[in-house]
């Protein structure tokens, strides 16, 4: 049995998480998932300003604080915190916690070849709309496929104490581990489906111990103290979800279930780059207090595709907001609302969509919140974005919202943020390639 | 008898890109048929409205008692692009949960 952990569900998770992980308990493996579909642009960016960035900065700092323990321990540490620049990632950790051997796993990284790949005749259209990947090809902001656990596994094969990765699939952290440790083969597609699960299930920390449950939440214990998920993981498939003793939140099937079903499409056909999941065959049981034992899952061949994720730029937006209070509060943000769509139109300003959103009424729920408009409310946010091509008339509406705390209805207050700032808009492209046009490569630094 | 679908079930929402997924799930095994038969991809469609602008599909997960909804074109546009505070669909479990469903009297 070996015992793996998942510390960090997306970048900007709690930093103590890791730290408490090592610390707290037995764990042989500590998984860490940076990227987010949005990341990998930001980290471009950065490093198209300064070559030696482009990767998930909280990493190496958190290296320093637990590289002694884990290299103690025998603990290794698996992360895609190399971003578009696993290269440096592993030379700043390198720098802050000498005496660690990292292996970086590169080849994911398709930006710098689209060009290559576009004249090679693969398209790379968008699976949401079918457009080719040309339509959009000078605001491209990053691109990279997602790559499996096999990677990974190599690059512990190698003894590296700290893998790096850059856009790994969030579940090959998890899986990578049993591969390694249990010598599963590539065609072993039930082993490899059941390790996708344990990795979907631990990909988003906490989210697996009771963080964001819906079932009694009031009764879970120690929110402040909560421990994140650890896979106690068998050579033949079957896992047990568990924390740390002492640490706060819960693990049951109940809170297993949610997760389970957390950005999840066709239960049937959940794809991976190392096999297809049915997630209609996994079995819960709870063998015990925080216990959740999973077993049954069974798993079908891999596609001959890669899914990649492409950032291109599309405009500009802000948004801001305004609270007015009792008595009246919704109908006087209402009224806001209509007085900044007046003004903005007769500035002649254009503007993709401009969408206005009243807080503590229906924000979240639009017209399914029938119950927010019949009373009325203590206060109310009105909360108002503008999205367009035009970063001026972006820049422009963000002066618009201020003034009518003088010049609009009675008791408006919350503006002292001032104007908004303006934000670049990064949309999403998701596409296919071969899986053999993706060669990885993986390399020890020391 | 009419009664909150939060009556005998929870959830759990997410995104993936302009697509909201809304996971339900009975807390009793017994009770998962009348989610099958009562939470239709076409209610839940004509429950959320204008909210969704796209096709609602169903899946089912009978060995977690669960069902599985895409809300396609729901979130404005999803991830940055979108001006939702709710750009995710991090509340959307909730707002179906409070969806009404018909159960027979002695069903529960």
């Amino acid at each position: 049995m070996i015992r793996i952990a998942n510390g960090q569900g997306f970048w900007g998770d709690w930093l103590e998480a890791p730290v408490r992980l090592v610390e707290q308990g037995p764990i042989d493996y500590l998984g860490l998932d940076y990227l987010a579909e949005i990341t990998m642009s930001i980290v471009q960016k950065q490093k198209l300003e300064n070559p030696e960035l482009g990767y998930a900065r909280d990493f190496p700092p958190l290296m320093a604080r637990i590289g002694k323990q884990i290299k103690e321990r025998g603990i290794k540490v698996i992360a895609n915190a190399g971003g578009v620049n696993p290269r440096a990632c592993a030379r700043e950790v390198l720098r802050v916690a000498p005496g660690l051997k990292v292996a970086v796993v590169e080849g994911d990284d398709i930006y710098p070849k689209l060009d290559e790949l576009l004249a090679a005749g693969h398209a790379m259209k968008s699976m949401d709309t079918g457009e080719p990947l040309s339509s959009i090809r000078s605001s491209i902001l990053s691109a990279n496929a997602y790559i499996g656990a096999f990677p990974l596994a190599e690059a512990l094969a190698t003894g590296a104490d700290v893998v790096i990765a850059g856009r790994c699939t969030d579940t090959a952290l998890a899986l990578a581990p049993m591969v390694h440790q249990f010598g599963w083969k590539q065609t072993d597609w039930d082993l490899l489906a059941a390790g996708t699960v344990a990795g979907h299930i631990i990909e988003c920390g906490a989210q697996a111990t009771g963080g964001n449950c819906q079932v009694d939440w009031q009764t879970i214990p120690d929110f402040a103290n909560i421990g994140y998920p650890i896979v106690e993981a068998e050579p033949d498939g079957t896992f047990t979800v568990t924390k740390h003793k002492g640490t706060g939140g819960r693990v049951h099937s109940d809170v297993v279930k949610e997760q389970l079903l957390y950005e999840l499409g066709d239960p049937k056909e959940y794809l991976g780059p190392d096999c297809i999941t049915d997630f209609t065959t996994i079995r819960l049981k709870d063998t015990g207090p925080d216990r959740v034992q999973v077993s049954g899952i069974k798993g079908r061949e891999r596609t001959p595709f890669l899914k990649v994720s492409i950032s291109h730029a599309a405009g500009w937006k802000a948004t801001g907001s305004l609270v007015y209070s009792w008595p009246d509060a919704l109908a006087k943000a209402y009224a806001a609302e209509r007085i900044v769509r007046e003004r903005l139109s007769r500035l002649g300003l254009e503007f993709e969509e401009i969408h206005a959103e009243f807080v503590g009424a229906n924000a979240c729920h639009g017209p399914v919140a029938a119950w927010g408009t019949g009373i009325d409310h203590p206060e109310i946010m009105l909360r108002i974005g503008v999205r367009g091509k035009d970063r001026k008339a972006v820049e422009r509406f963000t002066r618009e919202l201020v003034p009518l705390v003088l010049s609009g209805p009675p008791t408006a207050t919350g503006f002292g943020d001032g104007r908004p700032p303006v934000r670049e808009v990064v949309a999403y492209w998701p596409a296919l390639v071969p899986r053999e046009l993706i060669q990885t490569r993986v390399e020890v630094l020391a | 008898m009419r009664i909150p679908v939060s009556r005998i079930a929870h959830g759990r929402s997410g995104d993936k890109g302009d697509t909201a997924n809304v996971g339900v799930i009975a807390f009793e095994e017994r009770h998962y048929p009348i989610l099958v038969r009562e939470v239709t991809a076409a209610r839940v469609k004509a429950h959320f409205g204008s909210l969704v602008h796209g096709a609602v599909e169903r899946f089912e997960l009978p060995n977690l008692g669960a069902l599985n909804f895409l809300l396609h074109e729901s979130l404005g546009g999803g991830g940055t692009f979108s001006l939702r505070i709710d750009a995710q669909g991090k509340t959307y479990s909730a707002a179906l949960l409070a969806m009404e469903i018909d159960v027979a009297d002695g069903e529960l």
